[in-house]
């Protein structure tokens, strides 16, 4: 026992080495930051945007949303026990897919447009085919704990899973099992966010930190820290080597991967409402940010400063996305609506 | 040595935490300063065709159809 005692010792020891070995290697490249890099940049000035569309037809809170690789159809998942598929062009709803379960947390499209996946409360991940006759349950794949916070295809055949039981999962949809578990937060996954070339991913938890984790070797990369509550979301920004995040502390915060920690934070003093949601429009500059205070702020992400505001929701934002032909972002919320913005 | 048959979790617990300390403070960091500048060229080049940026005209907007004139 008091060999074992002293091995322990030993080792915790080591980590505290180690943590103060990674504090240091951070400092010593801290050298600057986003906003004294951003100075020369000409100012975005206030940013309108306008609302195009309302859509109407949920019956419930909206907890998430997801747009097609096509920039035009949409699917959103309400506590109504339903996904719907929009077109966002017309405003007309193309298909309606009933829940077993209606206490969904999140819906995704895959890249090809022909399956879509949900899960919440009921621990699982359902993947139907939306392109049958009619919605086809394809796949409920069952093995986390806790409840299914996000979920994102990487294709027809693989899908990435964030759960309350504190992992990350990566599924096979042909046998419909665990291919590789993410193991290493100590809180409930909350979100997470698939880099461009679907070799690594990010997520976000309740212990308030970020993680970068291989794909494949399903190793923890980077550990990042700075936020003093839940990460709620989180959204690569488009050149693939930084990452946004919403936070319970009121605040989004971008990360930098190659200099391995925060660059800078948007917050406001005026703003004492937790972050939902975050999407970044397709140059990076503008961080469309869901709050509980019922509106989405938009960030300029260089500057740091509050750029503009969508203002239109009787609730809580809780989803927001952008297409991949940036035409525009759509805000989901507890009032039952989904809007459309540009 | 342990004489313990049995692994004590918690030594493995600690175990696995001194190996993912080791595996992240071996990553090679970049400056601040380059890193937020590679940002802002990427957000600068890119600006012209980010259309949330420089705004969508009407008669291209996929999310408002150009209200068409009916001749009576």
């Amino acid at each position: 026992m008091a060999a074992e005692k002293a091995e322990m010792d030993v080792l915790k020891k080591e980590c505290d080495g180690l943590r103060t070995q990674i504090e240091a290697a951070r400092k010593a490249v801290n050298d600057g930051n986003m906003t004294s890099a951003a100075g020369s940049a000409t100012e975005v000035g206030r940013v309108q945007l306008k609302l195009r569309k309302s859509l109407k037809g949920h019956l419930a809170k909206i907890y998430s949303m997801h747009w097609s690789s096509d920039s035009r159809s949409m699917i959103s998942a309400s506590q109504d026990g339903k996904l719907l598929v929009w077109d966002t062009h017309t405003g007309n709803k193309l298909v309606a897919v009933p829940l077993k379960s209606a206490w969904v947390m999140s819906v995704a499209f895959a890249p090809s447009g022909n399956l879509v996946a949900s899960g919440g409360l009921d621990n699982m991940c359902t993947v139907s085919n939306i392109k049958a006759a009619s919605p086809k349950t394809l796949r409920e794949l069952d093995a986390h704990t806790g409840y299914l916070s996000c979920c994102r295809f990487l294709s027809d055949t693989e899908i990435l899973t964030a759960s309350g039981d504190t992992t990350c999962c990566l599924w096979d949809l042909e046998t419909g099992k665990q291919k590789i578990i993410f193991t290493n937060h100590i809180g409930d996954c909350m979100s997470l966010a698939l880099s461009m070339d679907e070799n690594t991913f990010v997520s976000g938890a309740c212990d308030s930190l970020a993680k970068l984790w291989d794909l494949r070797e399903g190793t923890c990369k980077q550990t990042f820290s700075g936020h003093t509550s839940d990460i709620n979301a989180i959204q690569f920004f488009p050149n693939g080597n930084a990452f946004v995040t919403g936070s319970d502390d009121c605040s989004c915060k971008m990360y930098d991967l190659r200099s391995d920690q925060e660059v800078i934070t948007y917050q406001d003093g005026s703003l004492n409402a937790g972050v939902t949601s975050v999407s970044l429009s397709n140059s990076g500059r503008l961080v469309f940010a869901g709050y509980d205070d019922f509106n989405c702020h938009i960030w300029d992400s260089l500057k740091g400063e509050k750029v503009g505001v969508l203002s239109g929701h009787d609730n809580r934002v809780s989803c927001t996305g952008v297409p991949a032909d940036g035409m525009g972002v759509c805000t989901g919320s507890w009032d039952s609506f989904l809007k459309l913005w540009n | 040595m342990s004489n313990i048959s049995a692994p004590n979790s918690s030594l493995v617990l600690v175990q696995k935490a001194v190996k993912q300390l080791r595996l992240e403070a071996s990553v090679r960091r970049i400056k601040v300063s380059q890193a937020a500048a590679e940002l802002k060229t990427f957000c600068l080049q890119n600006a012209q065709k980010d259309p949330l940026l420089t705004g969508v005209p009407s008669s291209d907007n996929p999310f408002r159809p150009p209200k068409s004139c009916i001749l009576l």
